[in-house]
C-alpha cells in the first residue's frame, strides 16, 4: 500500500471525486494556477481546468455563498477557506445560510457542499494562522464537521464529505500537511461521518482527541507503555455530531479519561464530551474527567517561546496522561 | 389619448392584464394579512404594498420555466407570477404544515419553493445574493441557457454579501440580475443616511457592469430594463444592476409604527402614486381595461383571495414532533 502525506490524501481525494463526479469542483483563493498556498489543489487546475478549478476574488463570504447557491442548483462544490482563522467572514453564510438549507426549507432544497480549511498551530502562524474554529461550528444543527487527524481517513472521510448531501467543513491540521505521513489505499474507499475510530487499544486510561494531537497522545502512549500503562485512544473523527456510542463506550472501558484538544480549554468541544461522559458513565469513572487544553488566551503568539508555551505537545501529553494513570 | 408603450415593448393587452392582475392579486392578499394579523389571527405581515409593479414588471421579463428567482421578503409578486399560489402564501401566512416555504417553519416572507425555482431565503438581508452568483455559475457549468434574478432591499445594498456576489459576477462574467427595490427606506432610516451616491446604481460601475435607475411604480419600465438585462445575460454578456424606485405603502412590518419616523403626508403624496391605481388608469386609457372587467378580475381575485384565507385558517400544523425532522437528510 503507498505511504503517501496528509496532505496529499486531501488531493487524490478530490482529484478521484471530480473524475468520479463531473458535478465536483473547486473553489477559493489561489486554488487554480497556483494549486494552493499550502499545495491541496495541485495538479487539478491543469487536470480539470479553470471552469472546474475556480479562482475566486478574495472575499471569503462569496466563496461559502457562491459555493452554497451552486449546492442548492446540484452541484458538489469544495470550496477553500485559505486559513480557517480567515473563514469569519463567511460565518454567515455557513450558519444562517448552510447549516439551515435543509431545515428551513422543511427539506425542499439542500445543500451538498464541504468547506475545507487549514487549522491549528506549531507553524509559527502566530494569532491569525493557527487557531482552531471548530468549537464556533460546533452547536450549529445542520453542519457536519470533520476533523481527521491521518491520511487514510483524510481520504475516505473527504470523499465521504464530498458525496454527503449536507454541508461538511472539514479542518486540515496544516502542521500535519507534511509531517504525518501514512498508508492509503489506491482504491476507492469513503469512511462513515459520525464516527470516531480507536487509534489504539489499552485497558488503564482512555485518551479522547482529534486532529495532530492523536498523533501527540500516540506518541505519549508509547513512552507510557514502557512503564507498564496501557492507554486506550479514542480519535473522534467527527466532532459534530459527536459520536455519544463511541465517547462512552471508551470512557466506560478505562474510567480514567483524558480530553485533549489543540483549541482554548473553555468552551472547547471537550466540555460537551465532557458533559456526555458525566451524564452517561459517571459511575464507570474511577477519576475526575481531566482536560489538557490550549490556555484561555485569544490564540497563540508568533514568539517561539510563547508559541511552544500554547501548543499541547508530546511532552505535555505524556505528563497528563502518566498523572491520570496515577490517580 | 395616452400612447400604448406595451405594444412597443412587444407586450399584447393579455399580457399586461396578467401583469394588473397579478400586481392586485399580490396587493389583496397583502391587505388580508394586515386584517388577519390586526385580528389577532396570524402573528406577523411584511408587506409588498408599493412595490407591486417593480416585482411583476421584473419578473415578467423572465423565464418562469427555467429561469432562478432569489427574492427578499417582500416579493409576493415576485413568487406569484413564478407559481406561488394564494393559498400557499396562505398557509405560510398562518404558519400551517402545507405551506410549501417551510412547512410553517419560518415567518411569512421567506420564501422558497424548489418547484418553481424560487430559492429558499433567511431574515439576515442580502445572504441571497452570492446563491444567485453560484447558481448561475452552476448553470453556466452545466451549459444552461439559465439567468438568476436576485431582489433586495436599497438599505441591504449595503451590505458586504451585495458587493461580493456582485463582484464575483462581475469577474466571471454571469447571467445574473440584481434587482434593487428601493423604496426609500429600511425599516425607519431613510435613503439619505443609507447611501452616499445619488443611486444605488451608481455602484454598478465598480462590478464592471451596467446599472440603470427606473420607475418602480410603472411595470413596463421595469419590464423593459429587466428584459433587456436577461437578454444580455443570455447572451453572455453578464450581470446587470437594476434600481427601481417606489415607496414602501405600509409600514416595515406588522410590529413597526411609521408615524415615529415619517410623516402622514408624505406617506399620503406616495400613495398618489400607487402602481395599482396608476397602471390601473393607463390600461383604461388604452383601453385595455374598463369598469366590467376591471370588475370582474377583482371579483376572482377577491374569491381566490377567501378560499385561500379559508382553506389556510383550516388547514393543520405541523405535529411539534416534526420540529425534529429534516436537519440532515433522512432515509426515505
Amino acid at each position: 500500500m503507498p505511504v503517501i502525506s496528509y496532505i496529499d490524501a486531501v488531493t487524490l481525494a478530490m482529484k478521484e471525486e471530480m473524475e468520479r463526479d463531473e458535478r465536483v469542483f473547486v473553489l477559493g483563493e489561489d486554488v487554480g494556477k497556483k494549486g494552493g498556498v499550502f499545495k491541496a489543489t495541485h495538479g487539478l487546475y491543469d487536470q480539470f481546468g479553470e471552469e472546474r478549478v475556480i479562482d475566486t476574488p478574495l472575499a471569503e463570504s462569496a466563496i461559502a455563498g457562491v459555493g452554497i447557491g451552486a449546492a442548492m442548483y446540484g452541484m458538489r462544490p469544495i470550496a477553500e477557506m485559505q486559513f480557517a482563522d480567515f473563514i469569519m467572514p463567511a460565518i454567515n453564510q455557513i450558519i444562517s445560510e448552510a447549516a439551515r438549507i435543509r431545515y428551513r426549507s422543511n427539506n425542499d432544497w439542500n445543500c451538498p457542499m464541504v468547506i475545507r480549511a487549514p487549522y491549528g498551530g506549531g507553524v509559527h502562524g502566530a494569532l491569525y494562522h493557527s487557531q482552531s474554529v471548530e468549537a464556533i461550528f460546533a452547536n450549529q444543527p445542520g453542519l457536519k464537521i470533520v476533523m481527521p487527524s491521518t491520511p487514510y481517513d483524510v481520504k475516505g472521510l473527504l470523499k465521504a464529505a464530498i458525496r454527503d448531501d449536507d454541508p461538511v467543513l472539514f479542518f486540515e491540521h496544516k502542521r500535519a500537511y507534511r509531517l504525518i505521513k501514512g498508508e492509503v489505499p489506491d482504491e476507492d474507499y469513503t469512511l462513515p461521518i459520525g464516527k470516531a475510530d480507536v487509534k489504539r487499544q489499552g485497558e488503564d486510561i482512555t485518551v479522547i482527541t482529534y486532529g495532530l494531537c492523536v498523533h501527540f497522545a500516540l506518541q505519549a502512549a508509547e513512552r507510557l507503555a514502557k512503564d507498564g500503562y496501557s492507554a486506550h485512544i479514542l480519535d473522534l473523527r467527527t466532532i459534530y455530531p459527536l459520536d455519544k456510542e463511541a465517547i462512552m463506550e471508551a470512557a466506560s472501558k478505562t474510567g480514567k479519561v483524558l480530553l485533549l484538544t489543540e483549541d482554548n480549554k473553555e468552551g472547547s468541544i471537550m466540555g460537551e464530551v465532557s458533559a456526555i461522559i458525566a451524564e452517561n458513565c459517571l459511575f464507570d469513572l474511577d477519576a475526575p474527567i481531566m482536560r489538557l487544553a490550549g490556555p484561555d488566551i485569544p490564540a497563540m503568539p508568533y514568539a517561539p517561546t510563547m508559541e511552544k508555551y500554547f501548543m499541547v505537545n508530546p511532552d505535555k501529553v505524556e505528563k497528563a496522561m502518566r498523572e491520570l494513570a496515577e490517580y | 389619448m395616452v400612447k400604448n408603450r406595451h405594444q412597443e415593448l412587444g407586450l399584447t393587452d393579455d399580457q399586461v392584464l396578467e401583469i394588473f392582475e397579478t400586481m392586485l392579486l399580490a396587493r389583496r392578499i397583502d391587505e388580508r394579512m394586515w386584517l388577519l394579523n390586526r385580528s389577532g389571527k396570524i402573528p406577523f405581515v411584511i408587506s409588498c404594498q408599493g412595490q407591486e409593479a417593480a416585482q411583476v414588471g421584473a419578473a415578467y421579463a423572465l423565464d418562469k420555466e427555467k429561469d432562478y428567482a432569489l427574492p427578499y421578503y417582500r416579493d409576493m409578486g415576485v413568487v406569484l407570477h413564478f407559481g406561488m399560489t394564494a393559498r400557499e402564501l396562505m398557509l405560510s401566512g398562518f404558519a400551517k404544515a402545507e405551506d410549501p416555504n417551510s412547512g410553517g417553519r419560518q415567518m411569512p416572507g421567506h420564501f422558497g419553493q424548489k418547484k418553481n425555482r424560487i430559492v429558499t431565503g433567511s431574515s439576515p438581508v442580502t445572504t441571497q445574493v452570492p446563491h444567485a452568483v453560484g447558481i448561475a455559475l452552476a448553470g453556466r457549468m452545466e451549459k444552461k441557457d439559465l439567468v438568476t434574478f436576485v431582489t433586495f432591499g436599497e438599505g441591504s445594498s449595503n451590505q458586504g454579501d451585495f458587493h461580493e456576489g456582485a463582484n464575483f459576477a462581475g469577474v466571471h462574467k454571469l447571467p445574473v440580475i440584481f434587482m434593487v427595490e428601493n423604496n426609500k427606506y429600511a425599516i425607519s432610516v431613510p435613503i439619505e443616511k443609507q447611501l452616499a451616491c445619488e443611486k444605488v446604481s451608481d455602484r454598478a460601475i465598480g462590478y464592471g457592469m451596467p446599472g440603470v435607475t427606473v420607475d418602480g411604480n410603472d411595470p413596463l419600465e421595469v419590464y423593459r430594463v429587466v428584459k433587456e438585462a436577461a437578454d444580455r445575460a443570455r447572451r453572455g454578456e453578464g450581470p446587470s444592476l437594476v434600481e427601481t424606485v417606489s415607496y414602501r405603502l405600509t409600514p416595515h412590518s406588522s410590529d413597526d409604527d411609521d408615524r415615529t419616523y415619517r410623516s402622514p403626508d408624505e406617506v399620503a403624496k406616495a400613495k398618489s402614486l400607487d402602481p395599482i391605481i396608476t397602471f390601473g388608469a393607463y390600461l383604461k386609457e388604452t383601453k385595455v381595461l374598463d369598469d366590467e372587467l376591471e370588475k370582474e378580475i377583482n371579483d376572482r381575485i377577491m374569491k381566490n383571495v377567501n378560499e385561500a384565507t379559508e382553506y389556510a385558517e383550516q388547514a393543520p400544523y405541523a405535529d411539534p414532533e416534526s420540529a425534529l425532522k429534516y436537519v440532515y437528510a433522512e432515509e426515505n
